[in-house]
């Protein structure tokens, strides 16, 4: 969590911090499925890494966190220890979830990250709920909740985010339009020309924001401003943060049905490559700090591979706990 | 009785929520019409309730059964025990999603880190004239579905105790309840009445023939044992109360000690519940059995409007009373 109030050099310092962290972690785990020695389903988040470092950032600890099969950025931003993270993606019995979850229900509380959803959609009328306790009960935390453009369709989404205004809950819906829902673009699904314009439908207790969630200063500062006006119960947001999927749907998806063109342009515009360029440029850190800090995830990710791999799988029986709670 | 000592099941349900309520400021109640202003629920179970106990813990909702489910499940990952009323048990499909891929699975999926404790209280049945949409019994698509509590009570003692069980309970819970038995009376209970889930109740015991069921046949069923007890035979009522998780302990001794089975519900035969005790009582009692186990349902058809069709459409007591004949001739 940040306490500053205005951009400034350190925040975007910050915000790299994070960002590179998911990078980091995003490469590694990428490398060990296309090489072969991990058969997971993984949906990355390569190019989405400023959303989610920006949101991370503007939340505590104790502020509630849903999010997608896509989550990997957002499950880190929000806090989840990395070796927790990656031993789930081992599917090992010291993973967040015991191994029992993985990568598309992604659940650790303590970090406030409640539901991971692999339905699209459905995460929001769930999020809805934490924020209504919440509310309840005057806890002042604010709750986010993050999913794709495609997901705007879906009608959870329109009953969320009316009830949301209704209620005026303390929520942030975070739509990280990254321009495609598996491989039909945002046009030809979408007759909104942006998600964030739908709240106008929802009334004045809703505020729809678009920006370019890859520009530092624009995400954080809108993120800023939302979880702020939601923590003061003013009212939920609908934050558009454009950005783009960098890795396909799924790793190992070569996005075909991408014009190359577009890719090529967003391959050049790699925020993580950006923003390092900026924060060297404000003074923040020095190239050198910059390597160092990346060399120092990347043996943080050696030693949480290092751990889930020698981790023991969860036991068999395992399949019958957690079904119900205690008699 | 006294008139005093008697409730019926819509005061049952009340009752439960109003004690519930009243014991656990974490239990608030969501859903379409439920407050006051509204007139306080469509079947008038929450009447005076936001009245009393405030418009927070009683909210009136927008006709979004997604979100309602939602918000009950996300409240309750939050430390709240949410009660969501869904208005019509058909209704419930359209929280499917919610509920099976959610309600259902947060607790295994996280591995134990979160829990989901809510009630969704719903309402079904045949032979009110509502037609195809609004009369399905679905116990079983729920059933069917590891992680959810499905209950249905055959009293309004019981509904009492049931419903404060379900709200108290750790899991996602289903509570039906029954429309054309509304009125129905039964003894009241004493105060913070509260059953165990997932434990049947063996109500009537007798020697010649288990009949077991839940919900709306125990009061046909009640009256059958009478009149067979005048003809001699000892009919044993096995009430399940939970239909999931079932307890198959107390129907397979029963059906060990008599022999002979039935198993009777409102739903449609094919794939019920009804198939479900029927295998077990084969894998746990077999060499018990006097007769094979009979199933009494209703017709796999769609709830139809014409009276004379829903009648037909529904089980009958005669066919209780006939599987019951049937089974003592050892067919
Ligand atoms: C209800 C539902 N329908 C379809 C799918 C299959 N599916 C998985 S991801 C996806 C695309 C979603 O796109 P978007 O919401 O833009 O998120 P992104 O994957 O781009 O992050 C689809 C169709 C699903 N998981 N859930
Ligand atoms: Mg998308």
């Amino acid at each position: 969590m940040t306490t500053a109030d205005s951009f400034s050099s350190s925040v975007l310092l910050e915000i790299y911090r994070k960002a590179l962290l998911i990078r980091v972690v995003d490469e590694g785990i990428r490398g060990l499925i296309l090489s072969g020695n991990l058969r997971i389903a993984m949906h990355p988040p390569t190019g989405q890494e400023i959303v989610a470092a920006a949101m991370g950032l503007n939340l505590e600890t104790t502020d509630y966190l849903v999010t997608i099969y896509r989550g990997l950025h957002d499950q880190l931003a929000k806090g989840i220890p990395i070796t927790l993270v990656v031993a789930e993606y081992f599917a090992k019995a010291t993973g967040a979830c015991k191994g029992k979850g993985g990568p598309m229900h992604m659940t650790h509380p303590e970090s406030g990250v409640m539901v991971t959803s692999g339905v699209v959609g459905s995460g929001m009328p769930i999020a809805n709920g934490l924020a209504w306790a919440s509310q309840i009960k005057g806890d002042n935390r604010v709750t986010v909740t993050s999913f794709g453009d495609g997901a705007s369709n879906i009608g959870a989404f329109h009953e969320a985010l009316n009830l949301a205004a209704l209620w005026k809950l303390p929520i942030v819906f975070l739509c990280q339009n990254n321009r495609y829902g598996e491989s039909t673009t945002y046009a030809d699904a979408t007759a909104s020309s942006t998600v964030a314009e739908r709240a106008t439908a929802y009334g004045k207790n809703m505020v729809g924001v678009s920006v370019d969630g890859n520009d530092p200063e624009s995400m954080w500062t809108a993120m800023r401003t939302a979880v702020v006006r939601a923590r003061a119960g003013e009212g939920p947001t609908l934050l558009e943060a454009n950005t783009f999927r960098l890795s396909g749907h799924y790793c190992g998806d070569s996005s075909p049905y991408i014009p190359k063109e577009e890719m090529e342009e967003a391959v050049a515009n790699d925020p993580i490559k950006l923003t390092r360029e900026a924060v060297i440029k404000s003074g923040a850190a020095t190239e050198a700090a910059l390597d160092e800090m990346k060399e120092a995830f990347e043996a943080e990710l050696e030693e949480a591979m290092k751990f889930a791999h020698e981790s023991p799988a969860p036991d068999l029986s395992e399949v019958e706990t957690d079904v119900y709670g205690a008699a | 009785m006294s008139e005093q000592s008697t409730i019926n099941f819509t005061q049952a349900y009340a009752l439960a929520l109003d004690e519930a309520m009243a014991a656990d400021p974490t239990v608030v109640l969501l859903g379409e019409d439920i407050g006051d202003k509204e007139g306080g629920g469509v079947f008038k179970v929450t009447a005076g309730l936001s009245t009393k106990y405030g418009d927070v813990r009683v909210r009136t909702t927008p006709i979004s059964e997604q979100a309602i489910a939602g918000a009950a499940i996300g409240a309750s990952l939050a430390g709240m025990r949410p009660v969501a009323e869904i208005m019509f048990m058909n209704f419930m499909t359209v929280a499917m999603d919610q509920i099976v891929n959610h309600a259902a699975k947060l607790r295994f999926m996280s591995g134990g880190a979160t829990s989901v404790p809510i009630t969704l209280r719903t309402r079904s049945g045949a032979g009110s004239g509502n037609g195809g949409q609004h009369s399905d019994m679905l116990e079983a698509w729920f059933a069917h579905v590891p992680g959810i509590k499905v209950v249905i009570p055959s009293s309004p003692a019981d509904a009492v105790g049931l419903l404060r069980a379900c709200i108290e309970d750790d899991d996602p819970c289903l509570f039906i309840e029954d429309g054309l038995t509304r009125t129905v009376k039964g003894p009241a209970p004493g105060p913070n009445h509260i059953l165990p889930l997932g434990k049947a109740h063996v109500e009537r015991e007798g020697s010649d023939v288990s009949v077991i069921s839940y919900g709306r046949p125990l009061q046909e069923i009640r009256k059958l044992a009478d009149q067979f007890a005048g003809e001699g035979v000892s009919v044993e009522i096995v009430d399940i109360r939970t239909v999931s998780p079932l307890d198959t302990d107390t129907i397979v001794t029963s059906v060990c000690k008599t022999g002979r089975a039935i198993v009777a519900h409102e739903a449609v035969r094919s794939f019920g519940a009804g198939a479900e005790i029927a295998a077990r009582i084969q894998e746990h009692a077999f060499s018990s059995l006097k007769a094979p186990v009979k199933r009494v349902a209703s017709k796999d058809s769609t709830v139809p409007f014409a009276h004379s069709l829903e009648l037909e459409f529904l089980y009958k007591a005669s066919d209780i009373e006939a599987a019951v004949r049937q089974t003592l001739d050892g067919m």
